[in-house]
């Protein structure tokens, strides 16, 4: 510890005077040495002013050729470092740490990619290839020159968490950061916690009761001392930065006292009014007011106002009086430090295309409905049942990917929807032996320990699978019964089937409230709709916002224990930052000169982070109040600089007049003309 | 180099590119067209920006008038830009500087491409195209003027 603060405060030192450029060309074995002649390079770059040192290695992120550098820079006093080899990308940190080592800045290290951008791309244009690199390495020698030291700041950290979204990710991220001992906060929009995870009847492979082994879970959630639940609540308002954000949560109005709700759904029973219950997924009735479903956690009732007609029916029958209607929405300011968002998803809706006579036909239903008629809990009591008639089918047809690997809707595979089709029709299979399943698919995907022994087993119950997609759906007048078309392909022959009900394989989307979150988290969205992932391999639950996190299907389809390994994932990333106490921010960020800002304010607009503000007071005599880079917020992505009509604003590592050096050199053209 | 670039059009004269490319998408992209090993000609230097919206006008005036034959701002796809909107402002700016390029004929030296980093490919073919492009316009007339 004490070393790197001794040799921090060296940095600015090594920055007088002279600039004393060591170069060092690598040869990455033959990868850069096999197509550029590198002894040439160096001999050239030799000669280029200020630099005092050219060094050629067979791979300069080896010890030894980190020595080198290291050496070089004692031997020669070097205040500079140009690196050419691969792409920063892999490197960059490597050789910033060893310069910084040395008692230089890191910043002082120009990193020029001669692999990439060189040799790998003109493999059989020796000559020009290093022509190539001596005019990239020159580019970096005048930025090196110019390189100035900055330093990476420091924030502390609120030792407390915002999870929104109370579905399997987002209470497995708050479970295990109460159990680290951090304070968390639940956000949950709905009245009650548990997510898409509550409606679903039995989980794949396994086939446990899903509701079972959730319910555990959310009153474990609900007991845990640490987290505090905020369901039937929306995040409103982020504001601030990693460690320490401002967050105003909205709670919406149960239109009753929670404290004094017991959860006894007396207020149900008198309710006159009935509405299609969306919880099962508009099949059966709720209440105006009612309690989610049995496991609700909290247990408590809410008042649907849209619907209630003011009878005050349930009033009268509230034994702890706990019935308010004039209730308000209610506001919360919480200051967090890390915000993990675990937002879910919703299935894709056929409705409004009519994928396959939905919403044409009485027998055409999505998969989450099945679920719902399969489930013990649901409006028919476990029994499946066609919604024409209400007789129980014998023949089933599935079609997989609806809204899913289809240009018309979603080119993405929804990953769950082979799995979970291949579980619904295992599950009536094995309730009423006597049914008929055929599965349409297009292709079987069974990834992940006992997809595929499920798979056979649902071929061993008799499950049919035909490898085809519709090509029609049309409705018996008489009978309601549903008959396809549909080209069987691995047996190469049209066939002609009819089933007593279909089921719609609907596939994972982006919800509504996802643009609203994507907003206020300032997310970036990827190609499918879903949030964005700071690296789909290397950094799968953070985010480009420091101290923002995602779990589970908000960043992409998952199933359940891929979305409960991201909440602990989250967990696990956010306690680096809560339990160290402070994080490191970028050094590369926007500087304003207060002495050259007009107070224009043309760059506030301009910053995707709003991370310019106006100072509230005028700047010393001048009268005009300049703006002001919050350096936490700040990415350091330049756009404002270039926004910037005074020229104020600068980006540090960046500036004009590095930028500049790189474009002044990179023909020898203009050294022809001089 | 050097003779290459002040030789006549014609018989060996190939252009010379600066290319901008965004830290995350475009620089990333040009990353693994080596690491596919797309071969390109070799008439393009890539200068890393944080954003393609860090580009200003003047560099690309600069790099025309010392000589540049063509000039490539590439960042992330819109909707993809690491900084969330950075490529939207590029792309007014790169526009509105072509605009004012085409009064001096310039227009077609200066190109907007978004390339992701799974792009390796594209950045390959974008590059050929250019290349081509620039080959068929010919050399950058600042430099006659300048002999």
């Amino acid at each position: 510890m004490s070393d790197s603060t001794e040799s921090k405060s060296t940095d600015i030192n090594k920055d007088s005077g002279e600039k004393r450029v060591g170069v060092f060309v690598c040869e990455c074995g033959v990868n850069i040495g096999g197509v550029v002649n590198t002894k040439a390079v160096a001999e050239y770059i030799g000669t280029l002013p200020g630099v005092k040192v050219t060094s050629v290695n067979k791979f300069t992120c080896s010890d030894s050729g980190q020595a080198d550098i290291q050496n070089k820079i004692k031997e020669h006093n070097l205040n500079r470092v140009v690196v050419a080899a691969c792409s920063p990308k892999t490197h960059e940190p490597t050789f910033r740490a060893c310069i910084e080592q040395m008692g230089l800045n890191q910043y002082f290290l120009e990193f020029v990619n001669i692999r990439d951008h060189c040799s790998w791309i003109h493999m059989w244009e020796k000559e020009k290839a290093t022509e190539k690199a001596k005019d990239l390495i020159r580019m970096g020698v005048e930025r090196a020159k110019l390189l100035e030291p900055l330093q990476a700041s420091e924030v502390p950290v609120t030792d407390k968490a915002l999870v929104v979204g109370a579905g399997v990710a987002g209470m497995q991220a708050a479970l295990d950061l109460a159990d680290m001992g951090f304070q968390v906060y639940l956000v949950e929009k709905e009245p009650s916690i548990g997510g898409r995870m509550a409606r679903f009847d039995k989980v794949f492979p396994t086939n446990d009761c899903s509701i079972c082994i959730l319910g555990p879970k959310m009153v474990e959630v609900a007991r845990n001392k640490n987290i505090k639940i905020m369901s039937y609540s929306e995040v409103k308002a982020v504001d601030g930065y990693v460690g320490n954000f401002n967050v105003k949560v909205e709670h919406k109005p149960r239109y009753l006292d929670v404290t004094k709700c017991t959860g006894c759904a007396k207020c149900s029973e008198v309710c006159p009014v009935e509405v299609p219950y969306d919880f099962n997924e508009g099949f059966g009735t709720r209440k105006a007011i009612y309690v989610p479903f049995p496991q609700a956690v909290p247990l408590r009732a809410v008042l649907d106002k849209e619907n209630c007609i003011s009878c005050k029916a349930c009033a009268k029958a509230c034994q702890s009086g706990a019935i308010n209607y004039d209730m308000q929405p209610g506001f919360t300011d919480l200051n967090v430090g890390v915000i993990i968002g675990a937002v879910g998803f919703k299935t894709y809706d056929p409705e409004p295309r009519h994928d396959f006579g939905y919403g044409l036909y009485d027998n055409v239903i999505t998969a989450m409905e099945f679920e719902r008629l399969l489930n013990a809990a649901g409006p028919t009591g476990g029994h499946v049942v066609r919604p024409s008639d209400c007789k129980e089918p014998i023949r089933v047809g599935f079609v997989n990917c609806v809204g899913s690997r289809d240009k018309a809707t979603n080119i993405y595979c929804s990953g769950v929807c082979c799995m979970y089709t291949i579980k619904n029709a295992q599950l009536l299979k094995e309730k009423r032996p006597e049914t008929d399943h055929t599965i349409m698919y297009m292709d079987i995907r069974t990834p992940f320990r006992g997809y595929e022994e499920s798979y056979n087993r649902s071929r061993n119950l008799g499950v049919k699978f035909l490898r085809g997609r519709p090509s029609e759906v049309k409705e018996d007048p008489v009978t309601k019964n549903i008959k396809v078309r549909v080209e069987d392909t691995l047996a190469n022959e049209i066939r002609n089937l009819e089933f007593d009900l279909l089921v719609l394989a609907t596939g994972i989307v982006p919800h509504e409230g996802i643009n609203q979150i994507q907003q206020l988290l300032k997310l970036s969205k990827a190609a499918d709709g879903l949030l964005m992932e700071a690296h789909p391999k290397l950094r799968p639950v953070d985010t480009t916002i420091d101290g923002v996190f995602l779990a589970g299907v908000a960043s992409g389809p998952k199933d359940i224990p891929y979305a409960v390994s991201q909440g602990s994932a989250c967990a696990s990333r956010a306690t680096i930052l809560l339990k160290n106490k402070k994080a490191i921010t970028e050094g590369i960020t926007a500087v304003v000169n207060p002495d050259v800002c007009a107070g224009c304010g043309v760059c506030l607009p301009m910053c995707p982070f709003q991370a310019i503000k106006m100072d509230e007071t005028p700047y010393l005599n001048t009268g005009i109040k300049k703006a002001n880079v919050v350096k936490a917020l700040c990415k350091g992505c330049g756009t404002c600089v270039t926004a910037c009509p005074t020229g104020a604003l600068e980006q540090s590592h960046f500036k004009n007049e590095q930028v500049l050096a790189q474009v002044k050199n990179v023909f020898k053209f203009q050294e022809v003309v001089a | 180099m050097s003779a290459e670039a002040a030789a006549p059009k014609g018989n060996g004269w190939e252009p010379n590119i600066l290319a901008f490319c965004c830290n995350w998408c475009s620089y990333a992209g040009a990353d693994l067209a080596g690491v596919s090993r797309f071969q390109y000609p070799p008439t393009v230097k890539v200068l890393r920006v944080m954003c393609s919206s860090r580009v200003e006008p003047a560099f690309i005036i600069k790099a025309l008038k010392d000589g540049a034959d063509g000039v490539l701002v590439a960042g992330c796809h819109i909707g993809d830009c690491h900084y969330i909107d950075g490529n939207r402002n590029a792309e007014v700016r790169i526009n509105n500087t072509k605009k004012a390029l085409a009064k001096l004929g310039f227009d077609k030296r200066l190109r907007l491409e978004w390339i992701s980093a799974s792009e390796g490919l594209r950045f390959s073919e974008v590059i050929r195209d250019f290349t081509e492009e620039i080959k068929k316009l010919g050399q950058n007339p600042v430099k006659e003027v300048k002999k």
